[in-house]
């Protein structure tokens, strides 16, 4: 990615909610007034509440998400002990206007915080993005009180996030991180990157099955296979949710073997088994395979594979075929890239799968 | 035959971004020429880039030069690497293309259809089911129906539990007759519901968006008439000469290149009423309904509703730069038109006494292609005569290129003591408001039509009605001897354009 011209900056200490946004908005307007060309991107708030020791690395990672940068980042960088407020605003864009084009403005604001903040970080933040754009947040290092001061304020007030991305992979105790984003589900939409990693997954199995001849298969399913990475059970019971969901199963707690999670859901036409296990060679977080059963004695399988996903099928007679499902690899920042763009286009199966999700797993 | 959708809903599908798509056998014919090589093998990549293609793709390249399948592969690689709009994925790339056949030979030839007849059904058995079979015509225009008669001859038109769709590109034809005549013959051997005509303006998402903004938002139907409208501009201007394209573009000239197609596409965007939904034949009906409404010139209308021009050697954003009777491969005698400007009406209840003004032409001041819609002036100025001088008539303008958006002129106080207005902007930038970046139109019209969407693609009785409006013109304009009117390259066009708008209107600067 083209690395942004930073083109304005001001910083003040100890400094107020106010001030920040008139030096910002003068920042804007300066930019603009030298050049009708730059023009403020207005497409989302982007809230991120870091542990100061490791913003840099939050920074490098929101740098490498390809296109889709929030239009304004407010970084709330927590430093244990902080009692005051400092603030560094930023005004970026990727390249001088050329003649009759435009160039796009993105500002940052990072504001350093104290913990004593973080229950009212909503009032330190309102004033600091832009009005009727939507506002997703992101807290990668915890915080919830924050997170809940910005989506799910006390008193009823009006929440200033409608969304937050959120990334189940990497939560030790599963059942803790489903209870928690089905908590926030219940107050805003949810960006799960866990979720996301399932997105292709999801879409070759839609593609496999949509053929006329081949849609009434769904209706004999009889066992559901899934290889997750060793951080990534989420992902897998978030893809075997959604299946359930879709289909009208009914999901019911899985057991434990091992490392191995074995259940059941109950469908119209009988039972059917379901399975998530974990493999140890993966080096990103997210799927490795699945395969599904039939009563008809059919099996299609995916797998990660150069190029696109690897598929398999076998046919009733055992006939087999393998071929590639195309498609680039995303990348842990494109997933991230995407977990911003998909704060405007909310997905309507997600907050089902998530339910499903939490039903089998205790 | 079964198709997508033909019997229960795929529950799996619900909110997909990326809708799955019937596996499919794409055949270009054309695969080694220009098209091809700088838009369409680029857009097959994207495709498989983001996971678009069905999960059994398979090409098959056609053209008249003699090469192996090993040789088209490594022509649609380096195509890719050259054009695609994103750093290929070797990985991606290379699969995409590994299994990809060609067919050489001149396309009357029927061995080329004979070998085609015996390919397509080997890529079935290797996906192990009957693939779609998607025909795209991007060859010089004349090869037209030569191939879709080979198509029907060889039993290419359709196939046993599958799709067979035609994708036909521009310019069909070069007047109504030869429209109709091809029409007769792709209708002879195909059903429209399987016939694909590209007006890629169609596939570019600002042009879609004309419906958002017109049937998405409250605040502009209640002027959306005769009542608040003056007149429309629609500009479709390029700063470049012809290039190295004199052979086609001689032949053809702005009218047949632009205006027929691309420009009365906007215009009927613009107008048409409100669709019962945005399935295809509900949009294409409501499109050719405004078309039906515009009435066919006569040859005495001629001279008053239509202007052409040559441009001639001119200093180009600060480059001295050939007239178009000196640009090579031109000849000295051409009457080609460079320019044209036309000056439609659309009668009907909503439009009737609403001039649409359309301009287009060469080496133009720069490049932009915008709908502008000039609202009629406040019926009284209460401002003292002063103060009053700025105020000018709302414009709302639809930006498709380069800087694609919506702006709105508005009257507003300039600050100070006095009641002084003037324009100012209301600007909506996509760029600014959406993190995507818009695919390639090319990408979605090759979706749409393995798909088997025809929202986006001219119906036949759409080109038809478009030739209606624009072959007395052309008739006219080839039986009136030259020389055309000129105007200087890079400028805002010849002075015979400004005579088409009467009154106090005036074009927009370009």
């Amino acid at each position: 990615m083209t690395a942004p011209v930073l083109d304005s900056y001001w910083s003040a200490q100890d400094t107020t909610p106010p001030a920040i946004e008139a030096a910002l908005r003068q920042l804007v307007a300066d930019r603009h007034r030298e050049n009708e060309g730059y023009i403020a991107a207005r497409a989302l708030n982007m809230v991120t509440i870091v542990d100061a020791e490791y913003s840099g690395e939050i920074a490098n990672r929101l740098r490498r998400v390809g296109r889709y940068h929030a239009s304004r980042t407010v970084v709330c960088s927590v430093e244990p002990g902080r009692t005051t407020i400092d603030a560094r605003a930023m005004v970026a864009s990727e390249a001088d206007p050329r003649p009759g084009k435009f160039s796009l403005m993105r500002e940052t604001v990072v504001v350093s915080v104290g913990e004593q903040h973080l229950p009212h970080l909503a009032r330190i933040v309102d004033p600091l993005i832009v009005t009727d754009l939507k506002t997703i947040v992101w807290s990668p290092h915890g915080h919830p009180e924050a997170v809940d001061s910005l989506v799910d304020p006390e008193g009823g007030a009006r929440p200033l996030g409608e969304c937050v991305l959120w990334d189940s992979a990497g939560e030790p105790e599963a059942h803790v991180a489903l209870d928690r984003v089905c908590d926030l589900a219940a107050c805003c939409e949810v960006v799960d990157l866990a979720w996301l990693r399932v997105t292709p997954w999801r879409e070759r199995l839609a593609a496999h099955f949509d053929p006329a001849d081949r849609r009434p298969e769904l209706r004999t399913l009889s066992k559901i296979s899934v290889r997750h990475g060793a951080d990534s059970l989420i992902s897998g019971l978030l893809l075997v949710g959604w299946l359930c969901e879709r289909l009208g199963w009914r999901t019911e707690q899985l057991t434990r073997h091992g490392d191995l999670l074995r259940g059941r859901a109950r469908g119209r036409r009988g039972e059917v088994e379901l399975r998530l296990e974990p493999v140890g060679d993966m080096r990103v977080p997210g799927l490795s395979g699945l395969e599904i059963r039939s009563d008809l004695g059919t099996m299609f399988a995916l797998a990660r594979g150069e190029g696109g996903l690897r598929a398999r099928r076998i046919e009733r007679k055992g006939d087999e075929r393998t071929w590639t499902v195309l498609g680039a690899s995303r990348g842990e920042p494109g997933i991230l890239g995407e977990g911003i763009r998909h704060a405007l286009i909310p997905d309507p199966t997600y907050p089902p799968a998530l339910a499903a999700a939490r039903r089998m797993i205790v | 035959m079964t198709a997508s959708g033909a019997t229960e809903p795929n529950p799996l599908a619900a909110a997909l971004e990326r809708l799955p798509v019937h596996a499919t056998t794409l055949v270009i014919f054309g695969a080694t020429g220009d098209l091809a090589r700088r838009k369409l093998l680029p857009a097959l990549y994207n495709l498989a880039h983001e996971g678009a293609l069905p999960e059994h793709f398979a090409l098959v390249g056609s053209s008249r030069g003699k090469l192996s399948d090993e040789a088209f592969r490594d022509l649609a690689v380096s195509a890719v690497r050259e054009f695609s709009r994103r750093p290929p994925d070797e990985k991606v790339l290379a699969k995409l293309f590994e299994a990809a056949r060609y067919v050489a030979g001149p396309f009357d030839d029927d061995t080329v259809y004979e070998r085609l007849a015996a390919v397509l059904p080997e890529l079935d058995e290797q996906a192990g089911r009957r693939l779609n079979r998607c025909f795209y015509l991007s060859t010089a225009p004349e090869f037209f129906p030569v191939i879709v008669k080979a198509l029907g001859v060889h039993n290419l038109d359709d196939a046993e539990d599958a799709e067979v769709r035609v994708i036909i590109e521009k310019p069909f034809g070069t007047r109504l007759a030869e429209a109709r005549e091809l029409n007769e013959i792709v209708l002879s051997v195909f059903e429209e519901r399987q016939v694909f005509r590209i007006d890629h303006y169609l596939g570019k998402e600002t042009v879609q968006n004309v419906l958002a903004l017109r049937f998405a938002n409250g605040m502009f139907e209640p002027l959306w008439n005769r009542n608040y409208i003056d007149h429309v501009q629609i500009t479709a201007s390029e700063d470049i000469g012809i290039g190295t394209r004199a052979g086609y573009y001689d032949k053809a000239g702005a009218l047949r290149d632009l205006v027929q197609n691309h420009m009365l596409q906007l215009l009927t965007l613009l107008c048409m009423e409100p669709p019962v939904d945005f399935s295809a034949d509900e949009v294409r009906d409501e499109k050719v309904k405004v078309l039906r409404a515009i009435h066919a010139p006569s040859a005495d209308d001629i001279p008053k509703m239509a202007v052409r021009a040559q441009y001639s050697p001119g200093n180009a954003a600060g480059v001295e730069v050939p007239g178009y009777l000196e640009e090579a491969g031109v000849p000295a005698s051409s009457n080609t038109e460079t320019y044209a400007a036309l000056r439609l009406e659309v009668d009907n209840w909503r439009w009737a006494g609403v001039p649409m003004f359309l301009r287009t032409g060469k080496r133009l001041a720069r490049k932009v292609t915008e709908i502008a819609v000039i609202l009629k002036p406040v019926p009284h100025l209460a401002f003292r005569e002063d103060g009053a001088k700025g105020v000018r008539p709302n414009v709302l303008v639809l930006t498709v290129q380069p800087n694609e958006g919506v702006s709105l002129s508005i009257g507003a106080k300039i600050p100070g003591t006095r009641m002084a207005i003037r324009p100012v902007q209301m600007e909506f930038l996509y760029g600014s408001a959406f993190m995507s970046q818009s695919p390639e139109a090319y990408e979605r019209l090759i979706l749409d039509a393995m798909r088997g969407d025809a929202t986006l693609f001219t119906r036949n009785d759409e080109v038809e009605a478009q030739w209606r409006i624009c072959d007395p013109i052309v008739a006219a304009w080839e039986a009136a001897p030259g020389p055309l009117p000129q105007y200087e390259a890079g400028s805002q066009g010849p002075a015979e354009g400004d005579a088409l708008l009467d009154g106090d209107r005036t074009w927009r600067m370009i």
